[in-house]
Formats: structure tokens, C-alpha cells, sequence
């Protein structure tokens, strides 16, 4: 799309290039039955204050005590990303004044996380990148708060409503290295990320519903300068597209700033979705001082190393590596094959289809063609009409010159409608194309007849001029000639 | 050496109005509790370990097994103020926390 050329590319008015640096902080909601510290459901869009109890509440003298099933959901995590799982982690109270969180304090994890120093290989444009993973470490999330009054925006709200159903729910926070160079890689790392945590069937990971969540940092500095430029951290970015979007708006406003002989000023800024820009959040800019100390109603975490190996081991395969396999064992485009393996549910359906029919064709009508009909019809793979056999059915036809490309395009789209098996639906429509040379001959005879321009010019030697041909056969015969079957037929009689 | 402390930053943290005579008090055992814990510093030796926990336990977990929790009445009961089934709350004049 483009990316890399606002990235490194000389600014309008200088011979400056820029180079950008990013850094990404994702929370992500587990979906685990409990929450973090107490029996209270862990549950989305349950009716306001009904799944909570005196410890999410705050109440004094509640004691918390983790889930087990979220510990082992973020060592899993940091084993996928090859952290080094501590033997010995803490619980932390970071303190803060806001009604989102009753208590008045979050438990979080502070100097001593539980996952530290891992990695996440991404691709963009066909390139391989290898992103640090600082830490992974849990925490709770906090209450949701809805400003009330006139504007319904923070500033000039009358009040303010807590819901605390979310309040304690498990929450994993993944902070990357500032390795990433663009916006575009920050969006390939998170498509990565989320494809990651599907895998492991941890969380269900929607941004749109806030079980994955992501703030970026960013700066940027003249290319070949050793120190990071003053970054700019980014809030509100509610799609893996709109990360992407607030960084690119962020990267040109930033070279602009110092373009123009300015300095970029290090504050919080809020991504607006209707307009695609950013905005200061706050005027003044303090230092917070949570005062973290370690929870001492919690005992320190230091997982079994044999446990963490046995977690390790029943790890299930992940999208990079499917992605190679896809490459490897089915010859499938590094880009098809980064597609079909990102989603648990696609790559299941593609190894299905591919078991029976030339795995290159699977991919390429999945991804093309099927993708656009479910883009079309606004469902997921999983509530299709269509399913593998289809794929394996159309790929067959198409690879024995039964069905044109147009003729499997037709087919496709009825079966997505209907349901109906693909050789049906090629039955029932007459999508069937002719091979037989037979029926085709007359009509081969027919266009030499009318076209003595482009019969000439083949005659002379010219070999394009054959397709000017084949396109009135095609269009005399409806579309169900088979292309390769004229194309012979053409050639064997002009050159009699 | 007496540890010097910012009584007013503290306070502010807490969100706390102190009175002068308050601030004076708390000025001065805020100074002596850091002393002692100075003193404790000074025996420490480089092979202890920071205690974050007095009882060596590690590893207290429970199962995700979802329990009671309060009704939507009780869990209200206590709220100064509610409406429309949540906690009411004063304006929030500057986002102070991200989560
Ligand atoms: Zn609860």
C-alpha cells in the first residue's frame, strides 16, 4: 500500500528522511468462565452490575485469589511468543484515583512480570521482521464508564455511570520492543498477535468489542540518527485498520512538526475515527507515580517448570508456522498462505478442500472469489453454505477443464447462495464448457470466416492476433467453450 | 540521616487535604518510619532477599469455577446515587488512568 514510501521518503521541503519507530502495548481480554480474582462471570454484555461481588466490588476485608486456567492461558501466551516464563513473578497495586476501579488500585504485575523477553516474527511485503517482545503480564481490567450529560464526551459531561461487570475480568498486557519501522508492519504485527491468541484459543480477541486492545507509541527520527526521536503515545484505535491509520497520521504530522524546524511535544493523543487525525488529550503533562508495592494479599507466582514444559509441548500449531507448511507441503503463494493460516477456522476448511483437489486452486478461490462472496454477505466462513467439499469440487472441475473460470465463478456464487453441491448447480445451469471439437468446429470455421483481418495477420506470423479470434468463439458459444480446446482447434485450422 | 519527604506530593496522591498542623505531624513520622526502615536497610544483608511476602507461600490459586455473585439490588445498595442500573458518579473531569 504504499507505506514504505512515507516512511523513508524525503519530506516536501527537505532532504531530510525520516525514519519512524513504533512500539505497540496490547491488552487483551482472556475469556476464561471467571474473573481474574473472584467467581464473578466473565461475560460480555451482560446487563450492567449483575456479575459482581464484594471483591470486584472493593468491598473491605475481600480477599482475591487467581484464576488458574488465566495463569496458564498467559504462560501458554508467552510460550507462543518463546518468552522466558519467571520462575518466581509478583502481583503488584498500582494505585490511582478513578470510579472505573472500586478499589481504587489495580493488581497488576510490576518489576517482576511472569513472561519476559519473547519475539513475533511478522511479514510485510514479503519480507520477514522479527519483533521484540518486552514483556506479557496479567492484570485486571477495570469497570466501563459512560459520561453523561449534554455533549456525552469526557469534557462538559454532568456525571458519570460505572459499570463494573468488567471490572476483574483477566487481562494480559503484551508490550513490544520499538522495533517496529511503520505503520504498516505495526498492523502485520497485530494481525500476527490476534492470530496468535486465536490459536491458542485464549480470548476471542474482537477490538471491536475491547477484548483486544492496543495503544501505540511512536517517533520518529532523521535516518542514520542513533537516539529515538520524543514519541507520542496514541489512544482510541478500535480496528487493527485504525492503528494503522492514527500511526500514518501520526508519522506526517510528526516529520511535519520537525520539517518545519519544530519539536514534536511528548504528550497523549486521542485517534479520532471520523476524521483519521489525532488530537492532544491533555493539556498539562505529569509524571503518574502509581506507588506499586507488591499485593500482600497475594502470594508470588512461581509455576512448576515441568507444568510450564508440558504447556509447551501441547502448544497447537501456529500461524507462522502453518503459514511455512501452507508454503512448503502445498506450494501455496506466500500471500494465500498467510491468509488461510492467520484463522484457525480457514486453514481447517483449506486442508479439508485441498486433501481432495490441487491445493493451489483451493487457495486461490478461497481467497479470492469465496472471501469476496463472504466480504459480500457480511458472514463469517463459519456460518457459510459452502463448505469444503464445494472448494473440492470446483477445483476438480476447473483442473479437468469441465468448468471454465467464468462458468466456476457462476457455480460458486450459486452454491453460496443455495447451498447445493457445486457438479448440481454446474448440471442445473449448463456450466458445463464444450471440449468436443466436434461442436466447436463450426463455429471456429465461422469466426475465420468474418475475421479475415486478424486471420491474416496470424497467418503472417503475428501470434497475438490469435486472441482476437478465441474472444468471438468464447462469445458465439455463451461463454462455455473451453479456451484451450479453441485456441487448438484455431490454430490447427488456419494452418491448413 | 533523616530522609527528606514531600508531605504535600504524598497527600496529593492520596487525594487528602491536610491541615498545617497535619502536614507537620505527618511530616515528621512519615520521616521516622523511613528512618527505621533505613535501620533495616543497614542489617540487610546482600544475600537476603527482598521479603515481598512474610509466609513462603507460592502458588495459591483456585479453579475457574464461577460462584455466587451479589444480586443487582445488594450490589447497589451502597451506591451513593445509581441510575439506570450502574454506580453514579461525580463528573470525571481529566482522564488520570488508562488501565
Ligand atoms: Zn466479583
Amino acid at each position: 500500500m504504499g507505506d514504505a514510501a512515507t516512511t523513508a521518503g524525503p519530506v516536501a521541503g527537505t532532504d531530510t528522511a525520516y525514519e519512524t519507530v513504533i512500539g505497540l502495548e496490547c491488552h487483551v481480554e482472556l475469556s476464561t468462565r471467571t474473573k481474574m480474582f473472584c467467581g464473578c462471570r466473565n461475560e460480555f454484555g451482560a446487563p450492567p452490575n449483575t456479575n459482581v461481588c464484594p471483591v470486584c466490588l472493593g468491598h473491605p476485608g475481600t480477599l482475591p485469589v487467581p484464576n488458574e486456567r488465566a495463569i496458564e492461558s498467559i504462560v501458554r501466551i508467552g510460550l507462543a511468543f518463546d518468552c522466558e516464563i519467571a520462575p518466581h513473578s509478583l502481583f503488584h497495586r498500582k494505585n490511582y484515583f478513578y470510579p472505573d476501579m472500586p478499589k481504587n488500585f489495580q493488581i497488576s504485575q510490576y518489576d517482576l512480570p511472569i513472561c519476559v523477553g519473547g519475539h513475533l516474527d511478522v511479514e510485510v511485503d514479503g519480507e520477514g521482521r522479527r519483533i521484540g517482545i518486552t514483556r506479557v503480564h496479567m492484570e485486571e481490567d477495570t469497570g466501563k464508564t459512560t459520561h453523561a450529560g449534554a455533549t456525552g464526551r469526557i469534557a462538559g459531561a454532568d456525571y458519570a455511570l460505572e459499570d463494573y461487570n468488567r471490572a476483574g475480568v483477566p487481562l494480559v498486557e503484551i508490550v513490544s520492543e520499538p522495533d517496529l519501522r511503520s505503520p504498516a508492519e505495526a498492523r502485520a504485527y497485530l494481525t500476527e498477535l490476534r492470530a496468535t491468541l486465536l490459536a491458542l484459543g485464549v480470548s476471542d480477541v474482537r477490538m471491536e468489542e475491547g477484548s483486544l486492545r492496543c495503544d501505540a507509541n511512536i517517533s520518529v527520527r532523521p535516518v542514520g540518527h542513533p537516539e529515538f526521536g520524543t514519541k507520542v503515545e496514541i489512544k482510541n484505535m478500535n480496528s487493527i485498520r485504525s492503528v494503522e491509520r492514527a500511526l500514518r497520521h501520526e508519522q506526517e504530522r510528526q516529520v511535519g512538526v520537525l520539517a518545519g524546524g519544530g519539536r514534536v511535544v511528548q504528550e497523549t493523543r486521542h485517534f479520532d475515527e471520523t476524521t483519521g487525525t489525532t488530537t492532544s488529550m491533555r493539556s498539562k503533562e505529569e509524571a503518574f507515580d502509581y506507588r506499586y508495592f507488591p499485593e500482600p494479599d497475594l502470594s508470588p507466582l512461581e509455576p512448576d517448570p515441568a507444568w510450564v514444559e508440558r504447556l509447551r509441548a501441547e502448544l497447537p500449531e501456529l500461524p507462522a508456522a502453518r503459514r511455512r507448511r501452507f508454503e512448503q507441503r502445498y506450494a501455496v503463494p506466500p500471500a494465500q498462505a498467510a491468509t488461510l493460516a492467520a484463522d484457525h477456522a480457514w486453514a481447517a476448511f483449506f486442508e479439508e478442500a485441498a486433501a481432495g483437489a490441487d491445493p493451489r486452486l483451493v487457495a486461490n478461490w478461497m481467497t479470492g472469489d469465496l472471501a469476496g462472496l463472504l466480504n459480500e454477505a457480511g458472514i463469517e466462513l463459519a456460518g457459510a453454505k459452502v463448505g469444503p467439499r464445494h472448494l473440492t469440487a470446483l477445483a476438480r472441475l476447473l483442473a479437468d477443464g469441465t468448468i471454465s473460470s467464468a462458468g466456476a465463478k457462476a457455480a460458486l456464487a450459486e452454491a453460496f447462495a443455495t447451498g447445493e453441491a457445486i457438479e448440481a448447480v454446474v448440471r442445473a445451469r449448463g456450466l458445463a464448457q464444450v471440449s468436443d471439437e466436434g461442436a466447436l468446429t463450426a463455429v471456429v470455421d465461422e469466426v475465420i470466416a468474418e475475421n479475415p483481418g486478424p486471420v491474416e495477420q496470424f497467418r503472417g506470423g503475428k501470434e497475438g492476433a490469435l486472441n482476437a479470434l478465441i474472444g468471438p468463439v468464447m462469445k458465439k458459444t455463451g461463454g462455455s467453450a473451453n479456451p484451450q480446446v479453441v485456441r487448438d482447434l484455431l490454430r490447427a485450422r488456419l494452418s491448413r | 540521616m533523616t530522609p527528606t519527604i514531600d508531605v504535600d506530593h504524598v497527600a496529593r496522591l492520596a487525594r487528602l487535604v491536610l491541615t498545617d498542623e497535619e502536614r507537620e505531624r505527618f511530616g515528621r513520622q512519615l520521616a521516622l518510619i523511613l528512618e527505621h526502615a533505613d535501620r533495616v536497610r543497614e542489617v540487610a544483608a546482600a544475600d537476603v532477599p527482598p521479603t515481598s511476602h512474610p509466609i513462603p507461600r507460592a502458588n495459591v490459586l483456585r479453579a475457574d469455577e464461577p460462584g455466587p455473585s451479589l444480586s443487582h439490588e445488594d450490589a447497589l445498595a451502597n451506591a451513593p446515587e445509581a441510575e439506570a442500573g450502574m454506580f453514579r458518579v461525580p463528573p470525571i473531569t481529566e482522564r488520570e488512568e488508562e488501565g
